[in-house]
């Protein structure tokens, strides 16, 4: 009998048979089918949550005096709040500022830290030395007062927030791809590639970048809700973006002063951003056990 | 009659996995005595480790399961007895020493708590361990255990056993940890060690110390020792009796002279002509064709008949009996066997 | 070993350097005024411009950073522009308030995380490893200034068990100032009294802040224990007949540990520029708060400073930590 690893024919489907078995183990984890049914419904919202809202109107800022505070019934499935305005509508619409606005940050992020890692990886030396010295000291500053510094500086605004919140999203990614950068540097292939005379952008483009995708989008995934969470965060410090947009945070800031008698102009944006987060962390925990195998325990 | 010290009868054991349950021991025999060194031998996967750990149950279960056959020790089937029992046993009547002794000494810990920890466990079950009444208070159950560790370590060779008590596994040498781990497999006095490739991870010099401490103490503790290696010098060297293995059956077994002078089973004979030796000449030296048969769908007859120059078409429709070709040595081969026979005759 | 401290020691000043730097140029380069904001709305031009000389703030950038840098050496953290006050003597109120909280709510992550970790691994695969599994997950996507507000809602305004926010009554006069610390203080006056309503205000925001710590230590926990109890050691533990018990709560426990230690010291940084949101939930006079009201005054003395405390705390916490995995893994502490 031969030895079955070595039949080509095998071996060509040996990369959809990997395909095949990480569907399979994410299929299993049901936890992470939960929470991409919840990534869906908060994209589903993202997308349509401010077309979808019953009351419009008062997404855009108009106000209801003369319905202040109803609790929640069928006309007003979350009740209204101090402006009569209707809360589920601003918890829907909600959803589109929070989720572009997290995936905004991690997105740029991404960006910031790719590139320095990647620079920092492929080049060594003292490139390498200076860029992540850097990256380290950005990572002892902490981030959410940097965050809060600089978007006050900069004036309130949904821009203003995603920049100051991505000044100090980048260092991760930065380690995160140097290390793998510098791994895929030694493994055979890309010394392979570079005897055979190809370019370093070519090496760093064709043969390591694409290597490093997987652990990169697990750890974008993982970190989308985080990002929610610090838009939020900023939102409800009163940093971030203004009324009337609506914005969970703010919404919820906004609320604590009328609690506990109308608590639910508090609780329903809260926990539309405890579920909204809690989606992308189950959906990123069962990423990184099928993309990311050696993250497994 | 009083029983064996060991007898594994017919033990038949199933592993399931991602592709499917393998049958990786099949009907293994084997009885081991006081003062007999069994080497059990073969290649890599052939089920040797897995016939040791058994004797201590300590394959997980799930995945593996027992089918058949028993393991006697004294007369006792441990594969019958509850955790609680069988942990009784374990240290107490079975000490086990494995491959690697840079990774079986917890780190963190000195090598003194770790053996005065096995031999408080030891004393649980028989307070004689520790040469004391059953009243012995806890500081004096514990002083008594670490005057134990320190005697341990003097008997298998630590120089200046007292002082080294309080040290940490990394500051011994190699062999010297596999020294304060025989001590640990020892403290409790077993009559029964399983040494699992003890000292493949040694330099040679210190193999040959390694195993003659093993042999000095089989004597001094009257014990029965299951040796389990894949190179037939220590087993020249070590064992009063050998087993070889292979795919989870014994081909052949018995008294180590008889085995390895007059080896009889056709794999018996390719492993022997497989060990480079002095005097053999340039070429000679033979390695065995073919590989070793996947286990989920084992051949029905015998598992080496794929591969061996003897094969008959009868080999393989069912599984060969074992044929005693002299006192105590057994092979399972009735070709070989056969011919042995009519060459007699 | 104590070379290794006073190399790390060593290394802690350049990180301080570039750490303020960083702060100094991000808050002065940015747009926005705070001069004319702390002169007040109807300050004119010239008033404007006295009011930057009197602190320096015409100077060249370099030159005020020279000024902050060697009054930190003196402990002189500079003055605030909107308040007038000694950022030194703000930061020695709030900083303590902070450090009892972070402190509180790490105690609480550490004693219920660690055991919480250890058996999930050992009941790995079954009922009691997917809830902690799920309510880790649960408890890191849990917002903590919305754990703060439900844990107001039920325990301070409905239940009322609970104070809804401070650091101890108004009308009370709070412990002597020993350390700093509010039930310490009260502890060591004999002041049982004021120790339980100490406690009593400390809980609720301890709690909220130790959520998502105490997940993430646990989770840290499970997978460092399930990979120390595949070692070999263990094994021979096992084959030598020690008890499943004492080879989990002793030799596994420390091994695991030491791999946990990390991310507590990675934490305790995170905890501490965390406190913001819980701060401003609970009104507690902490740094967070202290840093809020300053940035929203856009006074940026004591915005580098809390900045520059937290980092050298941050930095100290990781050389603590390195130091006690150095004692609990002995081999590390030799090479």
């Amino acid at each position: 009998m031969t030895d079955i690893a070595t039949t080509p024919a095998v071996a060509r489907t040996a990369r959809s048979e990997a395909m095949r078995r990480a569907l399979f183990r994410f299929r299993q984890s049901k936890l992470s089918i939960v929470g991409a049914v919840m990534v869906f419904l908060v994209l589903f919202f993202t997308a349509f949550g401010g077309l979808l809202a019953p009351y419009p109107e008062h997404v855009a800022g108009g106000v209801d005096t003369a319905n202040r505070f109803l609790a929640p019934s069928v006309g007003h499935p979350f009740g209204t709040n101090e402006l009569g305005q209707d809360v589920l509508s601003l918890v829907m619409a909600g959803t589109t500022v929070s989720v572009a606005a997290g995936f905004a940050v991690v997105l740029i992020g991404t960006l910031i830290g790719t590139t320095v890692g990647a620079i920092a990886g492929f080049n060594g030396g003292w490139i390498d030395e200076v860029l992540m010295r850097l990256s380290d000291l950005m990572l002892t500053i902490p981030g959410l007062i940097l965050a809060m510094a600089v978007a006050a500086a900069l004036g309130p605004g949904f821009v203003n927030m995603i920049l100051a919140i991505s000044l100090s999203w980048w260092p991760g990614y930065a380690r995160l791809v140097r290390g793998e950068v510098i791994s895929a540097r030694e493994e055979v292939y890309v010394s392979a590639a570079r005897a055979i005379g190809a370019s370093p952008a070519r090496v760093l483009f064709r043969h390591i970048l694409p290597n490093i995708v997987s652990p990169v989008i697990v750890k974008m995934s993982l970190d989308m809700g985080f990002a929610i969470l610090t838009v939020a965060a900023l939102g409800f410090i009163g940093i971030g973006v203004r009324p009337p947009t609506p914005e969970w945070g703010t919404l919820l800031s906004i609320s604590r002063s009328y609690m506990p008698d109308f608590w639910w102009t508090a609780i329903f944006p809260g926990l539309a951003m405890f579920l909204a987060v809690f989606g992308f962390n189950l959906l990123g925990d069962g990423l990184r056990d099928v993309l990311d195998p050696r993250a497994r325990r | 009659m009083t029983s064996p010290l060991l007898e594994i009868r017919n033990l038949h054991l199933s592993m399931t996995s991602f592709e499917g349950s393998a049958h990786v021991l099949a009907g293994i025999d084997l009885t081991v005595n006081r003062r007999e060194i069994w080497g059990l031998v073969g290649e890599t996967g052939c089920g040797k480790s897995l016939t040791g750990l058994s004797v201590s149950r300590l394959v997980p279960s799930p995945p593996a399961q027992y089918l058949d056959g028993a393991i006697c020790l004294d007369g006792t089937d441990v594969l019958a007895l509850s955790d609680r029992e069988m942990q009784a046993l374990r240290g107490k009547r079975i000490g086990m020493i494995f491959q690697d002794p840079t990774t079986n000494l917890n780190p963190a810990f000195r090598i003194g708590t770790q053996l005065i920890d096995v031999a408080l466990a030891a004393a649980v079950r028989d307070p004689a361990v520790l040469d004391l009444g059953p009243k012995a208070g806890r500081g004096e159950r514990h002083r008594a255990a670490r005057a134990l560790a320190i005697r341990m370590l003097e008997e298998v060779g630590i120089p200046n056993a007292a002082a080294r008590v309080d040290d940490y596994p990394h500051q011994f040498s190699g062999g010297m940890r596999q020294r304060v781990l025989i001590a640990m497999a020892l403290i409790g006095r077993p009559n029964l060690l399983i040494a699992d490739e003890p000292t493949t991870a040694l330099d040679v010099s210190v193999q040959a110390q390694i195993l003659k401490l093993l042999k000095q103490m089989v004597v001094d503790h009257d014990m029965g020792v299951v040796l389990i290696t894949h190179n037939l010098g220590v087993v020249a060297q070590t064992c009063s009796h050998v087993a070889v293995m292979y795919a989870g059956t014994i081909v052949e077994s018995g008294p180590v002279r008889a085995v390895l002078d007059r080896p009889t089973h056709p794999y018996t004979k390719a492993l022997l002509d497989a060990i480079p030796a002095r005097n053999v000449q340039r070429g000679a030296l033979r390695g065995l064709p073919g590989s070793v048969p996947n286990l989920i769908t084992p051949p029905p007859g015998c598992r080496f008949a794929q591969r061996c120059p003897l094969a008959q078409p009868s080999c393989t429709q069912k599984p060969p009996h074992k044929v005693a070709v002299e006192a105590g040595h057994m092979v399972a081969c009735p070709v070989a066997t056969q011919a042995l026979e009519n060459a007699n005759a | 070993m104590i070379r290794f401290i006073v190399k790390r020691v060593v290394l802690i000043i350049p990180i301080l350097i570039g750490l303020t730097v960083i702060m100094f140029v991000i808050s002065r380069m940015l747009p926005g005024d705070p001069v004319g904001l702390a002169a007040g709305p109807n300050a004119t031009a010239a008033e404007i411009a006295a009011y930057a000389r009197e602190f320096g703030l015409d100077r060249p950038l370099w030159v005020q950073y020279w000024d902050y840098a060697t009054g930190l050496l003196r402990g002189d953290f500079g003055v605030s522009i909107f308040t007038r006050r000694e950022v030194a003597q703000d930061l020695a109120t709030y900083l303590p308030a902070t450090l009892e909280l972070v402190f509180a709510a790490l105690a609480l992550a550490i004693v219920l995380g660690i055991p919480a970790g250890l058996l999930a691994a050992v009941y790995r695969n079954r009922w009691p490893d997917y809830l902690s599994s799920v309510s880790a997950i649960a408890a890191i996507s849990m917002p903590r200034f919305f754990l703060g507000l439900l844990l107001q809602l039920f325990f301070a305004m409905w239940l009322m068990w609970l104070p809804l926010g401070g650091r101890f009554p108004i009308i009370w006069e709070p412990p002597t100032g020993i350390t700093g610390f509010y039930t310490i203080d009260a502890l060591l006056t004999g002041d049982f009294e004021g120790f339980a309503m100490a406690c009593r205000h400390l809980a609720l925001p301890a709690i909220a802040m130790s959520l998502s710590p105490l997940a993430t230590i646990m989770r840290m926990m499970r997978a460092s224990t399930l990979e120390v109890m595949q070692q070999d050691y263990v094994t021979t533990a096992r084959a030598l007949g020690l008890s499943q018990r004492l080879i989990i709560f002793k030799y596994v426990a420390r091994n695991a540990i030491s791999a946990t230690l990390t991310v507590i010291g990675l934490y305790f940084g995170w905890m501490l520029g965390g406190t913001v949101l819980v701060e401003t939930v609970f009104d507690w006079p902490g740094l967070g708060l202290y840093a809020t009201q300053a940035i929203v005054a856009q006074d940026f003395m004591p915005v580098v400073s809390v900045a520059f405390v937290i980092g050298l705390l941050f930095v100290t916490a990781n050389i603590v930590i390195d130091v006690l995995y150095g004692v609990i893994n002995p081999k590390v502490r030799y090479e």
